[in-house]
C-alpha cells in the first residue's frame, strides 16, 4: 500500500491561481500563463510513495521540488489534485486536523538544518516531542536514543552553533527520527554539506532506512545522490515529473531527449549492477556432461568458455576451449577450472567492483543470493555497458543479447 | 487669517480635534483616571524608592548592571559620570528623570510589542499600523503635548503619556521586523513539526527576533530620554523641568548641568540596552562568563565535553555515525 499517493497535484503561484490550473489543463504553456502574472510551479504531478522506500524527487533549481514536498505536509495547499497519506487526504486539512498528521506522520529535515540556535543539541532533537506534548522524561530518552543513532551521542548539552555543518544535519535528522513518524521529508537535506560528508551522510541514511523501514520523500538536485539513494527516482523538469522509475530504468531507459541528456554524465558503473548487464546462461554445462557436449555448446553459441553447473544450479567450475579440444581430441578426463579459481560476482554488485575480477577473467559468472549461476558476464559485455549513450548502442556493428536486454524498448527516443 | 479673499472655505480641522478630545475626556472619564491613578503611583513609587537609597550605593549598582552585562569599562564609565551627576548636585531630579524613562518605556513595549507581533502576522494590520506610526513620528513632538494637559492636566502623567506616544513607533516596527526576519525555514520547521501558532511565536519567532527587539527597545529609551524636556513643560518633575526653569530665568549653569547629565543617563541606558540584545558580542561581560563557568563546571557535562572532542579528533563526520548504526 501506498504511504504517500499524490494525484494530478497542481500549484499555481499568482492571484485566482485555478484559472491557470484551468488554461494548463487545455493545453497552455509556462510562458504562457506567466503573461497573466501566474507561476506554475508544479504540474500535474502523480506519483506513489511506497511504504519503506526512498523516493527520490530529482530537478534543477526552480523545477518545483520544494513546492511539491511542502504539499505533502500542508506547509502550501495544492491548487488543485490531491495528497493522501496511509490513504486518507490530508490537502484541504487545516488546523488542529492537520497539526496532528504532522506531529504523527510526517516529519521533515530541512536543507539548512532550521534549528533553534537558542537550544542546545539535546532539546532541539527532542522538539517535535514537547510540540505533541511528550513529558520531560520520555523526551529526553527518545531524543538521546535519536542522537545516538546518528552518531551525536554525548552532544545533547551543546549549543548547534558549536556544531559542524555535517553534525548539525545529524541533530536535524535525529529531530525527525525522535519524532517517530513513519514518513519524513528530505528537501536537499545533503545539500548544503561538503562532498565528502554529503557521501557519509546518504550510507547513513541508507543504513539508518534499512535498521527502521522509514518511508523517505527525498529531494535533490544532484544526480547522483538521487542515484545512490533512491529506490525509484521522480525526474522533474519545469513543474513537470518527467520520469518515474529505478536508477537503471532511467539510465537505460530514458522516456525523453531531456532526461537522456540529464543522465548521460552519471558514473554508470555505480549505479548498475551485475545483475543489469549479466547474460542469462543459456549455454552452460551439465557436471555430467562430456566434451561432446561442450564443444558442441561453445560452437553453437560461438563462445570459448562455459560454466559447469550442478543439478541445483550452482556453479561446479568452467571449462576452456583448448582444454575442450584436447580432450575430444585425445579421448582422455576433461579439465575443469574448479569454482575456487572461477571469477565470481553477486548480482547487486555494482560495475565498479567488477573490473578487477574482470581483468583476470574474461568471463565473470553471477551469483543470486542462493548462490545459484544467474548469469554470466564476458568481457565485452562489461565494456559494452560503460557507453554512456544507450540510444545509439541498436546501431552499432554488433549488437549482444546484452545490448537487448539493457532496453527492452528497443532505444525509444 | 484673512478670510475674505480666499475661495477655499475655512475647514475648522483644529476644533474638530479639540471637540473629539473633549468628547473623549468626556466620556472617558474612567479610563483616564484610571490610567493617570496607575502611572501616577508607578512613577512616585520607583522615584521614591531610586531617591530613598543613598546616592554611593545606587552607582554602585548601577556600575554593577554595567558589568554584568557589558564589560568592566562601561563599569568604570559609570562610576565616573554618574558621580557628576552628584557633584552637579543633579542626582534627585536625574533619578526622577530615569523613573519616568523607565516607566514610559515599559508602558511603550507593553503597547508596541503585541502590536508589533500583530502587524508581523497580518498584513492588514501592519497596512493601517504603518501610516499611523509614520503619522506619529513625523508629528512635532511638542504636538503631543496638547492631548496630554487636555487628558491628565499638568504633572508627570501627562509627562508620560506624551513621551509613549512620541517613543512607541520603533518599538513596534522592530518588533514587526524582528519577526519577519526570522528564517522562513525555521518557522516552517515549527510548523512541520505540528506547533500551534502560539507554539511558533513563543518557541521560536520571539527568541529569535529577540536582538531585533531589544534593538527598538533601546530606540524606545532614546527617545524617551529626548522628551524629557518636554515632559518638564508638561509640568514632570526632573532633569526636563530644570532645563526649562533655566530658561525662562535665563540660568545657563543650571540648564548645561541639567542637559549634560541626560546624555550621561542616556549613554549608559543606550549601552546597557544595546548589550542586553546581543550577548553573545559581549565575551567578557559578567554573565558570560558565569554561564560559560556554569557550563565548565558540573562533572556529567565535563565529560560529555571530553567526549565530544574526542569524536571530533576521531573524524565524528568521517562515519563514525554509521559504524554506530550499522553495528
Ligand atoms: N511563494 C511563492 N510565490 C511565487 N512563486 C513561487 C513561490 N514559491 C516558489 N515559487 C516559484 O515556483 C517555482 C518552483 O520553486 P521551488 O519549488 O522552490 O523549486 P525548487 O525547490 O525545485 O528549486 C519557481 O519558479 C519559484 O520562483
Ligand atoms: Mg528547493
Amino acid at each position: 500500500m501506498a504511504s504517500i499517493s499524490a494525484e494530478k497535484l497542481y500549484k499555481v503561484f499568482g492571484r485566482r491561481p485555478q484559472r491557470g490550473v484551468d488554461a494548463l489543463e487545455s493545453g497552455a504553456t509556462r510562458a504562457d500563463l506567466r503573461k497573466q502574472g501566474l507561476t506554475p510551479a508544479v504540474i500535474d504531478a502523480s506519483f506513489d510513495v511506497k511504504d519503506g522506500e526512498i523516493f527520490v524527487v530529482m530537478g534543477l533549481s526552480g523545477s518545483g521540488k520544494s513546492t511539491l514536498i511542502r504539499m505533502v505536509n500542508g506547509l502550501l495547499e495544492p491548487t488543485s489534485g490531491t495528497v493522501s497519506i496511509d490513504g486518507d487526504d490530508v490537502t484541504r486539512l487545516t488546523g488542529e486536523k492537520l497539526r496532528r498528521v504532522r506531529r504523527e506522520k510526517v516529519s521533515m529535515v530541512f536543507q539548512h538544518f532550521a534549528l533553534l540556535p537558542h537550544r542546545t543539541v539535546g532539546e532541539n532533537a527532542a522538539y517535535a516531542l514537547e510540540i505533541s506534548g511528550t513529558n520531560r522524561a520520555e523526551r529526553e530518552k527518545r531524543a538521546d536514543r535519536a542522537l545516538e543513532m546518528v552518531g551525536l551521542g554525548g552532544w545533547g548539552g551543546s549549543l548547534p552553533g558549536e556544531l559542524s555543518g555535517g553534525m548539525r544535519q545529524r541533530v536535524g535528522l535525529a529531530r525527525a527520527l525522535a519524532s517517530g513518524t513513519d514518513i519524513m521529508l528530505m528537501d536537499e537535506a545533503f545539500s548544503a554539506l561538503d562532498p565528502l560528508i554529503r557521501r557519509d551522510m546518504q550510507d547513513q541514511l541508507i543504513e539508518l532506512q534499512h535498521e527502521l523501514g522509514k518511508t523517505i520523500l527525498f529531494i535533490t538536485h544532484d544526480l547522483n545522490e538521487a542515484m545512490r539513494l533512491g529506490d525509484r527516482i521522480a525526474m522533474m523538469r519545469d513543474g513537470r515529473i518527467e520520469q518515474v522509475g529505478s536508477a537503471e530504468e532511467i539510465l537505460n531507459n530514458p522516456v525523453n531527449n531531456y532526461v537522456a541528456e540529464f543522465v548521460q554524465d552519471v558514473d554508470r558503473t555505480r549505479v548498475l549492477t551485475a545483475a543489469n548487464v549479466m547474460e542469462p546462461p543459456v549455454a552452460v554445462l551439465g557436471t555430467e556432461q562430456g566434451p561432446q557436449t561442450a564443444h558442441k555448446l561453445m560452437r553453437e553459441h560461438q563462445t570459448t568458455v562455459l560454466p559447469v553447473v550442478r543439478r541445483d544450479r550452482t556453479l561446479a567450475g568452467l571449462v576452456h576451449e583448448r582444454d575442450v579440444a584436447t580432450a575430444v581430441r585425445d579421448g582422455g578426463e576433461m579439465r575443469v577450472v574448479p569454482a575456487e579459481q572461477v571469477g565470481v560476482v553477486r548480482t547487486g554488485d555494482h560495475l565498479v567492483d567488477l573490473f578487477g575480477h574482470a581483468t583476470e577473467h574474461s568471463l565473470l559468472v553471477v551469483l543470486d543470493e542462493q548462490d545459484k549461476v544467474a548469469g554470466v558476464i564476458p568481457r565485452v559485455t562489461l565494456l559494452a555497458a560503460l557507453r554512456s549513450d544507450p540510444t545509439s548502442t541498436s546501431d552499432t556493428d554488433q549488437p549482444t543479447t546484452t545490448d537487448a536486454q539493457l532496453q527492452p524498448a528497443g532505444g525509444a527516443a | 487669517m484673512s478670510e475674505n479673499d480666499s475661495i477655499v472655505p475655512r475647514i475648522p480641522v483644529g476644533e474638530w480635534g479639540d471637540s473629539a478630545l473633549d468628547w473623549i475626556n468626556d466620556n472617558f472619564e474612567w479610563l483616564l483616571d484610571f490610567l493617570a491613578t496607575v502611572l501616577d503611583f508607578l512613577v512616585s513609587t520607583l522615584t521614591d524608592a531610586l531617591v530613598t537609597v543613598p546616592a554611593l550605593v545606587l552607582v554602585v549598582v548601577f556600575a554593577l548592571v554595567g558589568l554584568l552585562v557589558r564589560s568592566w569599562e562601561l563599569a568604570v564609565g559609570t562610576v565616573i559620570t554618574f558621580l557628576l551627576i552628584i557633584a552637579m548636585d543633579q542626582w534627585v531630579t536625574a533619578m526622577q528623570t530615569l523613573a519616568l524613562v523607565l516607566i514610559a518605556t515599559l508602558v511603550a513595549i507593553l503597547v508596541a510589542v503585541p502590536i508589533g507581533i500583530l502587524a508581523a502576522r497580518n498584513e492588514r494590520v501592519s497596512a493601517v499600523v504603518r501610516p499611523v506610526l509614520d503619522f506619529m513620528q513625523t508629528m512635532p513632538a511638542f504636538v503631543y503635548l496638547i492631548p496630554a494637559v487636555v487628558f491628565f492636566g499638568i504633572g508627570v502623567v501627562p509627562g508620560i503619556f506624551a513621551t509613549v506616544i512620541f517613543a512607541l513607533p520603533p518599538g513596534v516596527r522592530l518588533t514587526e521586523l524582528g519577526i519577519r526576519g526570522v528564517d522562513s525555514e525555521t518557522v516552517e520547521a515549527g510548523q512541520a513539526f505540528g506547533a500551534t501558532p502560539g507554539q511558533i511565536l513563543r518557541g521560536i519567532q520571539l527568541p529569535l527576533a529577540t536582538p531585533t527587539i531589544m534593538a527598538g527597545v533601546n530606540q524606545v529609551i532614546m527617545l524617551s530620554l529626548s522628551m524629557a524636556v518636554i515632559a518638564g513643560i508638561a509640568g514632570a518633575d526632573g532633569l526636563g523641568k530644570e532645563v526649562v526653569a533655566s530658561i525662562s530665568t535665563l540660568d545657563g549653569p543650571q540648564g548645561i548641568e541639567a542637559g549634560l547629565s541626560v546624555v550621561i543617563i542616556a549613554i549608559y541606558l543606550d549601552r546597557v540596552t544595546a548589550a542586553l540584545g546581543r550577548p553573545g558580542d559581549y565575551p567578557h561581560s559578567g554573565l558570560s562568563m558565569l554561564r560559560r563557568r556554569r557550563a565548565a563546571g558540573g562533572g556529567g557535562s565535563d565529560a560529555a565535553q571530553d567526549e565530544a572532542d574526542e569524536r571530533v579528533e576521531g573524524g565524528a563526520d568521517q562515519g563514525r555515525g554509521l559504524a554506530q548504526v550499522g553495528s
